[in-house]
């Protein structure tokens, strides 16, 4: 009786797995996700041309150049206060839209979402915390940040422009913060705002013109709830992006972060 | 005019020199290379084409423009002899006829901006740090959430004033402020100046220098500003109770709310 005899081996599980691999990796779908170049098509071996490669194939390269200068990368320098500040902002829009599947801005109904967010929703109160702390932990950071920057004399020639950009996103993150603290509608929150308000009103000219539009009357009540939160999560943040993306756009131009003191 | 190297003109005297001593020793050198052109590098068949041709040119037309032969001119530059000596200047020790004309120096014509900058990849250096700097925020933050909750007083009530009623920490300097001034200097006036007076800093500080040990004045100004906002701060935060009188923490407890 005749045996047939079959001597290719049969495919391990990891040659298998490697065959499916480079199947995904060399059809169209992938190829059409990542640029030539990308280190997701063609692998990552460490080579200078490779880590060059990481950033000028990716997204980052909108942010970051390809080489810094090596005072740059120094955490002493910099404390990572303004890649910090940026940081925030994100964990912040992170935790901050998942709070608005839970939020009503209405006088009646703001109060008790809250209190339901806390107490019924999954993860509900841990997400607010975040939100809430990582709001004052921005204010403070951007605080720092400029204290850095100045300290380091880096708003001279030629970053002078990216000085006031930066000044008007602190402004932009105290209004963020301070049209959010009304939010939860408790004491808390009425009477910060009250008092913060009122301070505006004095402003000569047109302060109670201001101050009337921002709070949609005369005083604090629904249609100010619904103006903040407006305010809150579209139209600062709008605001706030687009002089981020100026501000991260000038320090690259104005030739990296500035110079070793 | 540029002013040629030292260097270049010690080498030039150095075969001027060289060059006399050579014409010294066979004083007929340079007539006989004006003589015979066998000597020239000038290979023989075109001086010869030349030759020809100077010929059937004066011959037909005594006009010297049209073609004059190569041969003549190099031997003028060959022989020509400078008012200083008896050294042909064009031609060099092996007889070469080029000449250093000017020597332009890269600084005077071209501004070179980009100066070496030592540098380093962004990934793994820059991003490496970010990433971990993010990471330890993102922990803090969660950490610090779990442990700790955020305020969530009573329900909004405009007929009951909370006693203190205070606004949030960024703002108690000013509403610290408002305890001494009218409201239109404290809530204003000071914070509006404050704001432009920021702002226009890079324009305002001329001092283009960035040592801390030039900018004395620049930095304790700014030290004491930081000081005396961060100081309203606490004041309002920690030292203002009920009426936004006056208190001790230690001794009459917290007014203060996140």
């Amino acid at each position: 009786m005749a045996k047939i005899i079959d001597d290719t081996p049969k495919p391990t599980a990891k040659e298998r797995v490697q065959q499916a691999v480079d199947g995904v990796q060399g059809g169209q779908v992938w190829s059409s996700i990542f640029r030539p170049g990308s280190i997701f098509r063609k692998g990552y071996s460490d080579s200078p041309r490779n880590r060059s490669y990481v950033i000028m194939n990716s997204v980052l390269y909108h942010l970051h150049p390809v080489k810094v200068k090596r005072h740059a990368v120094k955490v002493s320098y910099t404390l990572c206060l303004g890649g910090l500040s940026f940081f925030l902002f994100i964990l912040l829009t992170v935790t901050g839209i998942f709070l608005m599947f839970f939020y009503r801005p209405e006088a009646t109904a703001a109060w008790d979402d809250i209190s339901n967010l806390q107490t019924s929703v999954t993860f509900g109160l841990l997400v607010r915390n975040m939100h809430r702390w990582g709001a004052h932990l921005m204010v403070l950071s951007v605080f720092l940040h400029m204290a850095r920057v100045f300290y380091h004399g880096a708003y001279k020639p030629p970053r002078e422009f990216n000085w006031v950009i930066g000044v008007i996103l602190l402004k932009l993150t105290l209004l963020l913060s301070f049209t959010g603290y009304l939010l939860p509608w408790d004491q808390l929150a009425l009477w910060a705002v009250a008092v913060g308000t009122n301070m505006m009103g004095y402003t000569p000219v047109f302060g109670q013109d201001v101050r009337f539009v921002l709070l949609g009357g005369a005083e604090i009540g629904s249609e100010t709830l619904l103006r903040w939160y407006v305010l809150h999560v579209l139209f600062f943040p709008f605001i706030i992006v687009i002089f981020m993306a100026i501000h991260f756009w000038r320090v690259r131009k104005d030739g990296g972060i500035s110079g070793p003191l | 005019m540029t002013e040629i190297p030292e260097h270049l003109l010690k080498r030039a005297q150095a075969a001027r020199d060289k060059a006399a001593a050579e014409s010294a020793s066979e004083p007929a050198a340079a007539e006989a290379a004006a003589a015979t052109p066998a000597d020239s590098r000038i290979p023989a068949h075109l001086l010869e084409r030349s030759r020809a041709a100077k010929s059937k040119s004066s011959g037909e037309t005594d006009a010297p423009g049209g073609g004059v032969a190569v041969q003549d001119k190099v031997a003028a530059v060959v022989a020509a002899t400078p008012s200083g000596g008896g050294v042909p200047v064009g031609a060099g020790p092996g007889g070469h006829t080029q000449r250093l004309l000017t020597v332009v120096k890269s600084g005077s014509i071209q501004d070179v901006k980009a100066q070496p900058v030592d540098k380093v990849h962004t990934w793994p250096h820059l991003l490496a740090a970010e990433f971990v700097a993010a990471l330890a925020c993102t922990a803090f933050t969660f950490l610090f959430s779990i442990w700790v909750n955020a305020p969530l007083l009573q329900h909004s009530n405009p007929n009951q004033t909370p006693n203190p009623s205070k606004a949030p920490w960024y703002f108690l300097g000013l509403q610290e402020l408002l305890t001494m001034f009218h409201p239109m200097v404290a809530g204003v006036t000071i914070p509006g100046v404050g704001l432009i007076v920021l702002i226009f800093a890079p324009y305002i500080d001329k001092n283009p220098s960035n040592k801390p040990e030039d900018r004395k004045f620049a930095i304790s100004l700014m030290t004491v500003h930081f000081m005396f906002w961060s100081v309203l701060v606490m004041i309002g935060s920690f030292f203002r109770g009920p009426g936004f009188n006056f208190t001790l923490p230690w001794r009459d407890g917290l007014f203060f709310e996140l």
